[in-house]
Parts: C-alpha cells; sequence; structure tokens
C-alpha cells in the first residue's frame, strides 16, 4: 500500500476547509489551506513514485466494493502506471505553480475563499480521474471536472456572459458525456466488467475478426466523450467562451489539465483504439482539422485570452493527430510541453491583463516589452516553445507528432506544418502587438507581484528544457516504441515553417505595422470569415440552439407543461369538482366516517375474495 | 433459570428489557431526581443511555447469530425469534428512536410541553417495536403492537392545550381501537383454524387447508385490514392526515418512521409467514391497495398546503411502494421492501427535521410558505431538505433511487409490466408535488427574515440524516447485502 488515495484527498480536505470555514477566515489561512494541501498533494505524489520506481507494470491499490449489483461489480480502486505518473506529475506540479499564481492574482477578487475552494475540488476530481483504475471512477473524475469547469467559468456570475459561458460548457459538455456514458455501457456489455486491467485483457485476448466491430464503435463513443472534454470539432466551441473565467482558471483547467482528459483518456484505452483502426483514423482526422480550424481563427483574434484559447484547441488537435497516428507517447509527451508553455502563456496573458487592470484587447497594448520585463521575457519563452523552435520543449514533442503523421499519412505531416507556421505566426503576433511598438493604451502599467511572476519564471524553465524529459522513453512500458522515423529533412520543413510563421508576424506587426491592416482590407472576405470564426456559433445557433428552444417552448412548455401538466394538476388540485377536491372531501374530518370506510374497504375486500373463492 | 426464563430467553430479551427498564427509569427520575426543568438534559442523557444499552444487545445477538452461523435463535417456546429480520428492522428503530430524541429537545421548549414523560414513551413505544419486529406467536404479536400503539396515542396528544393534538389523538386511538378489533377477529379465527398461536404452526396448519375455505379466507381479510391500517394504505388510511397534521412534528416524524416501519415489519412477518400459501388469495388485495395508496396518496397529496397533511399522503404512497414490493415476492422483492424502508427511515426523518428546525416562537414551519427563502436564511437545511426531497422522489445519487429502483427491478423480474409501469408514473406526480417544496425554498423570498434557533442535538440530526439520505445513495453495497440477510427464507 502507497496510499494512493491520499494524492487527491488533501486537496478534497482543502476544499472542504475552505469551502466551511473560509468565509470567515483571513486570506492567508485560505491560501495556507489551498495552496499547502496541493504542495503535500505534490510531495505526496513526489514520494509514492519513488517509492515505487521503476514502475514497470501498474500498481493497483483497491479500498472497497463500491457498487455491486447482479454480474456488476465496481470497486474503488486507484491504480498508478507510468502514464498515470507523467499525469500525476503535470496535474500537481503546474498546478501547485498555478495554485501560487493565483494567491496574487485574485487577492483584490470577492469570494477569494470560494474561488481557492472550487480550485481545491477541481484538483480532488482531476487526481481521481488520473488514479481511476476503472471506468466509472474516471467518470466521476471526469464529471467533476467538468462541474468545476463549470462553476470556474461562471466564477463572476454576476456578469452574463460569464454565466451563458458555463452553462455553454457545462451543454456542449454533456453531449460528449452522452457518448463517454455510452461507450462505458457498452463496455460493460461486451467484457462484463469495467476494470482497466481486466477490459485490455479481454480485449487483448479475443480475435480482432470479433471484435472490429464492436471496438470500434465503444472507441468512436469514447472519442466523442474525449471531443466534449478536450474541445476538439465538433464540440470545441464552448472552450473560447470558457475564456470568461478568471485566468489562473483558464490556465489550469482549460490549457493545462482538465482539457488534456480526453487527450489521457484515449491514450489510457490505446488497447483497444489499436484495435479499431477506423476509430483510430477518426481521431486522427478530427486532431488534424480542429488543428488547422482553429489557428486559422486564432490569425486574426484580438482578444489576448481568445488567441490563446484557440492555440489551446489547436494544440489539443495536436495531441489526438498524435494518438491517431498510433504514437501514443508523442501525443502525451506534447500534453506535458504544452501544459508547461500554454499554462505560461495563459499565466504571462494574466499578468499582462493584471498590468493593464483589467484590459484584455491586444490593440490596446503595445510597448509593455520594458514596463513588464519579466512577464515580457517569461511570455518569450513560452512562445518560442510553441512555435517549435529547437531545442526548446515544443520542437521535441512537436517533432514526434509530425514524424508520426508522416508515417502514417504524409498529406497530414504536411497539414500539420502548415499548422504549425500558423502557429507560430499568431503567437508572436499576440507577442508583438502586446510588447513591442509603442503603447496604445491607457492604463498605467505595472510589473506583477513576485507571487505571480515566480510561478512564470519556472515555467519559463520548464518549457525552455522541458523537451530533455524524454517521455517517450518514460512511456516505453505502456506504450512500447516502434521504429525510430527520423529524417532530418521532414524536421528542417516544419522548424522552417515556424521560422517563417515569427518572421512574417515580425514583418506585419513591428516592421510595416500599417501592412496588417491593408492586408486585412484586401482579404476581405476570408478575414471576416475568420474573425467571424467562421461563424461556426452563428451555425449551431440557427442549426441547433434555436430549434430545440422553439420545440421546448412550443411543445414542452405550451403544450405539455401549461397544456398537458398543469391542466392535469390545475384539474385535480385546484378545482373543487378535481380528483384532489374529491379526495379531499371524503377527508371530512368526522371519525364516524372514517370508520364507515374501514369498513366498506373491509367488506369490499372481503367481497372481491368471496367471488373470486367461488368462482373457483 | 427455570425452563421458563432460560438464558436464551433472557439473551433474547435484553434489548426489549432494557428500552423498558430505562423508560421507567427516565419517568421515576423525572419526578423525584430531575423535577427541574433544566435538569430534563439528564433525561436525554438517560434515553441515550438506554438506546446504548439496548444496541449492546443488539449488537451481542447479532455477534452470535453471525458466529453460530445459525439462521436464528427462538425463545420463550418459539414466541420470539432473533433473525436477520429482528436484527435489521431493531438497528432501524434505534436509529429513529434516537433521531426523534435529538431533535425533540427544543422543539418541546418551544412548545412549552416538555415533560419526562415524553422521553419515556419513546423508549416504551420502541420497546413495542421490538416485539413487532421479533414477535412469531400472535400474542406477542399483538402485545408489541398496542404497547407501540399506546404509546403513539398519548404522544400524538401530547400539546395538551392544542385542540388540533387533541383531536388528532382522539382519531388515531378510536379508529386504532376500531382495527385492533379487525386484527383481533382474525387473529382469533386464525387460532381456531389451527389450534396454535405460534406462526410456524399456523402455517403448517393453514398449508393444509382448502385455499377457498370461506373461514381461512375471512380470517385472512379481517389481518390484513388490521394490517393496512397500521401501515396506513387506502382504504384504511384516513387516520394518517389528520393524525399527522395534529400530532407534535417530532411525533409525526416517530409516527411516520418507528410505527411505519414496525407495522411493515409485522406484516411482512404474517404474508411471509403463515398467510404464505394462501398467496393466491391475499395477492389481489394487496394490490388494489398498493395501486390505491399510490393514486389517492399521490393525487391528494398535490393539493396539500400544510406540509405535514402533505407528507401524510406521501407516507400513504410509500406504503404503496412497499406494498408493491411484497406482491413480487421474489427475493429482490423482500430485499427492495426491506431497503425501501431503511431509504424511507433517514429520509423522511430528514424532511421532519427540517420542519422541527423551522419552529420557533410564533412560526408553526409547517406551511409550504414558511419555508419560503430557505435557501437565502439557512442554506444548509435547504440542501438537506433538497436532498431529502430528491430521496422521497426517488432521484438519483439519494437513496430513495436505490429504494425504488429494488422494488421496480423486482417488479420486472416478477413480471408484473403494467405495475412497473404505474408505479413509475406516480413518480413523476410525486416530483410535483416535492418540487413545489423546493421551489418555495429556492425560488421565493422570505417572508420574515428571522433566522433559525438550533440546537447542538438537531444539527447532529441534521448531520446523521443527510449523511444516511447520500450515504446510502452513493454508497449502497453494505446496505445492501445487510437488506439481504435480513430476508426470512
Amino acid at each position: 500500500m502507497q496510499h494512493l488515495w491520499l494524492i487527491p484527498t488533501l486537496p478534497l480536505a482543502g476544499f472542504l476547509v475552505n469551502g466551511l470555514a473560509g468565509r470567515r477566515a483571513s486570506k492567508t489561512f485560505v491560501n495556507a489551506v489551498a495552496i499547502g494541501s496541493v504542495f503535500l498533494a505534490f510531495l505526496w505524489t513526489v514520494k509514492t513514485l519513488f517509492a515505487l520506481a521503476p514502475l514497470e507494470t501498474p500498481h493497483i491499490e483497491r479500498y472497497f466494493t463500491w457498487i455491486a449489483s447482479g454480474d456488476l461489480r465496481i470497486g474503488f480502486d486507484f491504480a498508478v502506471d507510468r502514464l498515470s505518473a507523467v499525469m500525476l506529475m503535470v496535474v500537481t506540479g503546474v498546478g501547485l505553480l498555478i495554485h501560487i499564481y493565483a494567491a496574487g492574482y485574485m487577492a483584490h477578487e470577492g469570494g477569494y475563499y470560494r474561488f481557492f475552494a472550487f480550485l481545491n475540488l477541481f484538483m480532488f476530481f482531476m487526481l481521481v480521474l488520473v488514479l481511476a483504475a476503472n471506468y466509472l471512477l474516471l467518470f466521476v473524475g471526469w464529471e467533476g471536472v467538468g462541474l468545476c469547469s463549470y462553476l470556474l467559468i461562471g466564477f463572476y456570475f454576476l456578469r452574463k456572459s460569464a454565466a451563458d459561458a458555463g452553462k455553454k460548457a457545462f451543454i456542449v459538455n454533456r453531449i460528449g458525456d452522452f457518448g463517454f456514458s455510452l461507450a462505458v455501457f457498452l463496455i460493460f456489455v461486451a467484457f462484463g466488467t469495467l476494470d482497466f486491467g481486466q477490459v485490455f485483457a479481454k480485449a487483448a485476448s479475443l480475435p480482432v475478426e470479433h471484435t472490429a466491430g464492436l471496438l470500434t464503435a465503444v472507441c468512436l463513443l469514447l472519442m466523442l466523450g474525449a471531443a466534449g472534454k478536450s474541445a476538439q470539432v465538433p464540440l470545441y466551441v464552448w472552450l473560447p467562451d470558457a475564456m470568461e473565467g478568471p485566468t489562473p482558471v483558464s490556465a489550469l483547467i482549460h490549457a493545462a489539465t482538465m482539457v488534456t482528459a480526453g487527450v489521457y483518456m484515449v491514450a489510457r484505452s490505446a488497447t483497444l483504439f489499436t484495435r479499431a483502426p477506423l476509430a483510430l483514423d477518426v481521431v486522427a482526422l478530427i486532431g488534424l482539422f480542429t488543428a488547422v480550424l482553429a489557428a486559422s481563427i486564432g490569425l486574426v483574434q484580438n482578444d489576448i485570452k481568445k488567441v490563446f484559447a484557440y492555440s489551446t484547441v489547436s494544440q489539443l488537435g495536436y495531441m489526438f493527430l498524435g494518438l491517431g497516428a498510433g504514437a501514443f507517447s508523442a501525443g502525451i509527451f506534447h500534453l506535458v510541453t504544452h501544459a508547461f508553455f500554454k499554462a505560461l502563456l495563459f499565466l504571462g496573458a494574466g499578468s499582462v491583463i493584471h498590468a493593464l487592470s483589467g484590459e484584455q484587447d491586444l490593440r490596446q497594448m503595445g510597448g509593455l516589452r520594458s514596463k513588464i520585463p519579466v512577464t515580457f521575457w517569461t511570455m518569450l519563452c513560452a512562445a518560442v516553445a510553441i512555435a517549435g523552435v529547437p531545442p526548446f520543449s515544443g520542437f521535441y514533442s512537436k517533432d514526434e507528432i509530425l514524424l508520426a503523421a508522416h508515417h502514417h499519412a504524409p498529406w497530414m505531416y504536411w497539414v500539420g506544418v502548415i499548422t504549425a507556421g500558423m502557429t507560430a505566426f499568431y503567437v508572436f503576433r499576440a507577442m508583438f502587438m502586446a510588447f513591442f511598438g509603442s503603447y496604445r493604451g491607457r492604463a498605467h502599467a505595472h510589473e506583477s507581484p513576485l507571487v505571480m511572476t515566480a510561478p512564470l519564471m519556472a515555467l519559463a524553465a520548464l518549457s525552455l528544457a522541458g523537451g530533455k524529459i524524454d517521455v517517450p522513453r518514460i512511456l516505453e512500458p505502456v506504450f512500447p516504441r516502434g521504429e525510430a522515423h527520423h529524417s532530418p529533412a521532414l524536421v528542417a520543413i516544419s522548424v522552417g515553417a515556424g521560422f517563417a510563421g515569427i518572421a512574417l508576424a515580425w514583418l506585419l506587426y513591428v516592421v510595416r505595422p500599417a501592412l496588417a491592416g491593408a492586408l486585412a482590407e484586401r482579404t476581405g472576405f476570408l478575414y471576416r470569415l475568420l474573425y467571424g470564426k467562421y461563424f461556426l456559433d452563428e451555425i449551431y445557433d440557427a442549426l441547433v440552439v434555436r430549434p430545440i428552444e422553439r420545440v421546448s417552448r412550443v411543445l414542452l412548455w405550451r403544450g405539455m407543461d401549461v397544456g398537458l401538466i398543469d391542466g392535469a394538476v390545475n384539474g385535480a388540485g385546484n378545482r373543487a369538482q378535481g380528483i384532489g377536491g374529491v379526495l379531499r372531501k371524503l377527508q371530512s374530518g368526522y371519525i364516524r366516517s372514517y370508520a364507515v370506510w374501514v369498513l366498506a374497504g373491509a367488506v369490499l375486500m372481503l367481497v372481491t375474495v368471496a367471488l373470486a373463492g367461488g368462482g373457483r | 433459570m427455570s425452563q421458563y426464563y432460560t438464558a436464551t430467553d433472557h439473551f433474547v430479551l435484553v434489548p426489549a428489557i432494557m428500552l423498558a427498564l430505562f423508560g421507567c427509569a427516565i419517568l421515576l427520575f423525572d419526578f423525584w431526581v430531575f423535577p427541574e426543568p433544566k435538569q430534563r438534559k439528564w433525561l436525554l442523557a438517560f434515553l441515550a443511555l438506554g438506546e446504548a444499552f439496548a444496541g449492546y444487545g443488539l449488537w451481542q445477538q447479532h455477534t452470535y447469530i453471525a458466529g453460530q452461523g445459525i439462521a436464528e435463535l427462538t425463545a420463550f417456546q418459539g414466541s420470539l425469534v432473533v433473525d436477520g429480520f429482528s436484527l435489521f428492522f431493531n438497528w432501524m428503530f434505534i436509529a429513529a428512536a434516537s433521531i426523534v430524541a435529538l431533535m425533540s429537545y427544543r422543539y418541546l421548549e418551544v412548545e412549552g410541553e416538555h415533560h419526562g414523560e415524553y422521553y419515556s414513551l419513546i423508549l416504551l413505544a420502541q420497546c413495542g417495536m421490538y416485539f413487532l419486529a421479533s414477535g412469531a406467536d400472535l400474542i406477542t404479536l399483538f402485545v408489541g403492537l398496542e404497547l407501540m400503539a399506546l404509546c403513539f396515542y398519548i404522544m400524538v396528544g401530547f400539546l395538551r392545550s392544542d385542540k388540533r393534538s387533541n383531536e388528532a389523538a382522539m382519531k388515531y386511538l378510536l379508529l386504532g381501537g376500531f382495527s385492533s378489533g379487525f386484527l383481533a377477529y382474525g387473529f382469533s379465527l386464525l387460532y381456531g383454524l389451527s389450534g396454535s398461536t405460534k406462526l410456524s404452526e399456523i402455517g403448517v396448519a393453514i398449508a393444509r387447508r382448502d385455499p377457498a375455505d370461506p373461514v381461512l379466507l375471512l380470517a385472512m381479510v379481517t389481518t390484513t385490514v388490521g394490517l393496512l391500517f397500521k401501515i396506513s394504505a387506502v382504504p384504511f388510511h384516513m387516520w394518517a392526515p389528520d393524525a399527522y397534521e395534529g400530532a407534535p412534528t417530532t411525533v409525526t416524524a416517530y409516527l411516520s418512521v418507528g410505527s411505519k416501519a414496525a407495522s411493515i415489519a409485522f406484516l411482512l412477518r404474517i404474508f411471509l409467514g403463515p398467510l404464505a400459501s394462501a398467496r393466491a388469495a391475499w395477492e389481489p388485495l394487496l394490490v388494489f391497495a398498493a395501486i390505491a395508496s399510490l393514486t389517492v396518496g399521490n393525487l391528494a397529496a398535490i393539493s396539500q398546503h400544510n406540509i405535514k397533511r402533505l407528507l401524510a399522503y406521501s407516507s400513504i404512497s410509500h406504503a404503496g411502494y412497499m406494498l408493491l414490493g411484497l406482491v413480487a415476492g421474489n427475493e429482490t422483492g423482500i430485499k427492495g421492501v426491506a431497503v425501501y424502508v431503511l431509504v424511507y427511515t433517514f429520509t423522511n426523518l430528514g424532511v421532519f427535521l427540517v420542519i422541527v428546525a423551522l419552529r420557533r416562537e410564533g412560526l408553526v414551519g409547517d406551511n409550504i410558505d414558511d419555508l419560503a427563502g430557505l435557501m437565502h436564511k439557512s442554506p444548509g437545511y435547504a440542501l438537506l431538505m433538497l436532498i431529502c426531497l430528491l430521496s422521497l422522489a426517488g432521484i438519483p445519487p439519494t437513496a430513495g433511487f436505490i429504494g425504488k429502483y429494488y422494488i421496480f427491478l423486482s417488479l420486472i423480474q416478477a413480471g408484473r409490466y403494467v405495475l412497473a409501469a404505474a408505479a413509475a408514473l406516480y413518480v413523476a406526480v410525486a416530483i410535483y408535488y416535492y418540487f413545489r417544496i423546493v421551489r418555495s425554498m429556492f425560488m421565493s423570498d422570505a417572508e420574515d427574515a428571522g433566522a433559525m434557533e438550533t440546537t447542538f442535538g438537531v444539527r447532529v440530526a441534521a448531520a446523521l440524516t443527510g449523511l444516511g439520505t447520500l450515504g446510502i445513495g452513493i454508497f449502497p453495497e453494505p446496505f445492501l447485502r445487510f437488506a439481504g440477510q435480513s430476508l426470512i427464507r
């Protein structure tokens, strides 16, 4: 026993303490509880992993039988293998840094204790998700992080846009969860268990011909769930809106951890996916399509957080491309490096927003390089990492994915390269617009306090050097490495695309700022299409939201609710002639009439029985 | 120890002795040792001690049965029996009586009718319940029933200066006596048919008789009438709304869970014991009573404005669900009834607890409007109420879902699809009137800003009921296993 349960329980304790006592407690106390609990969880993770090393086979801890009904037997079991070990380190490590940062960022906000309580609750569910040893427990964590995401997106619930964004995230995720739960049912029907080890063993032992159809269905449904949680086409629309939440939330939940749950889940189910090649192709296609689509939208957005939100969607697409190409370890590798540099980009953006007292529009920034140098330099580290500049972290992981894609289907590689170019462009566009040129805004800029910049520096170091953590080698016991596809030419091309993107951004936003506007006007339609995000929100609205609204208004509300149910209820309840009224009349309050009823009932029963008996 | 009172007899009787002993002790101490009003908390401590000793006795029975690997332990020449069934119900009675006692203290202070007898009556009524769950003899069962009922008659009329309370007690007493007459008549016929008062011997005698024997049918019907009255099933439910509304709220809570659970135990003992072979004859009666209870209970609840009355009708409908488990008759069904009763005990206590907690000087708290804006005034209690109402309606992840799930499952397994569909349909109706309360709590503004005054006891009781309702819903496994052990073979 390594007491794995302690890892999620510590943040849960933090949530309980802050949730119950935080309202009256001082900020120092709330900080100590929230950050302290995550710090302890981090330490316990490190300790456990050292104790379990080398961890070549999964370490499973079974606590108790959770549900037993008929053939269904589900244990409350935690497991850790190298895959979950990597996830644990990312979640607790990056989570810890973001918790520290949030202490500074949220210092002047109302509902301070509520924010940290939810953040701790999120950590609890995320760690349950990662540690779960069966699909149902994973689903518990899965739903839990969704709930926390909803609560935190709508943290400023008095702002209508924030409340709406929370609802949107929740509803869109329901669609994905529907797929996921169907997949879980199907797995249970097919294999009679939900335990990871048993499901995978059974799936592996059956001949492929027998299981291909079933596994394809399971995997496609799982992918639907992953698409909801990890913001992939067609369910990505909630993530950009989710930026209404406080920036540390965007960094923790909507960049580094929760949105990668789908990637983790697919990687966890790798045994199933590799036996369903069709589903794997779908994963790759969805990933690739999402990567291009989101990157192209990111090219023209003006809200700094929106740029990074689309970037997140796009990078998640990369991860799915890696998974779909069969390079599961490459996908997870990118998940790790992305957690570093994207969390850093968001936290940096938060620092910029903090410095400018809430300004998020890139057009109102400029020239901040000298005003907030720490933020600038740390963000630059993230920018070179995401742009794939060697030898920084993004370069390694993106390279693995692109090479795997080339091996899978060369055209996917080329689309990936184009996306890499766009990625470099939009990130550096944001950087140049914010930090170069002359200052266009009015607010007085000031550097953030150390409590915020220290996590930035730590993440910057990780963004630069994180590529040296050879995640694929760590994951070898879980995902055996196929033959290596080294090709210096392909690497050079993708790096070149990145540099081209940076150069173009330099040209358009530093050397000739006027050119960007002219270009936007010249390509009017394309620009508007991108700026309007392909009008997908509007299309969804017209095709899905409004018809449902109309049906529920006309049929369910006016028809069913007002007409049928209210009618029935009013009839039964309020009118004296209704059933309720009749029953009330029977309840006269007179004992003799009650006694008569008892007698009448007895006689009725006797008559019934006598008649039935006489008939025999 | 003579042959009339063996060591086994004593072992089986210990919990009842403890309950009766402490019940009487409270009466004496109230009179002589603690005459000051402030000293009444010691009586509560006495009650706790009594429950603890009774619980210890039960625990010993529990471990003995499990340790010996035997199914049952009979005593007094087979008129008392300790088996999984009696243990299951008796544990439940201990929980119910303790929770009721915890929430009563402040309530009785506010009502101005705080007397030591109250705690004594709780224990003595529980002593009656003990015999109902453990009795295996008509006389024992009948005496147990009357002991329990007499205590309840007094407790229902405990608010001496309140007309409604007096009226409720009088109605309950008269109708209760009336129905006991039916039951006694049925029992006498059963004795006449078999020449014995032992359930097992009656069962053997009945199995040998012609199932269409008119005397047997008469005995069966009159017994059924008496039993259905006790669980307030339609058409013998008339007493329930009036008694529930008039009684002090804490007594209503005890009546709705303790008396109901004990009567269900009694009913199961009779129908699954001596009357098991006459199933063909009584099953249609129970189907009728169950459906009638669901219909009347759910539809009449819609138009109620008084929560206690609403809950009375809701408890009538829950009696209908419990009967359906018995109708299904398979193992799942009986286990389902046991789970249902357990779930209902915690959940209903939770609901009544919130109403009790609302009671203060100038606010009765039993009108739905009294709950308006509770979410803003005291979110904790509003949440407890929400959880309990969800559970009563049978919505996961609360315990009520588990209870209804097993009832429906048993009906489907028994091929009773129409009954299952009808029962499920009434869940929809039930949600409607439960959510009227929820709407009032969450959507309306508070009419008065007076905060709730609660005591430590009430808070502990709130935690227990809330944990029970959520805990059984989320981790049903140990409770299901426990209920499974309670099956009568």
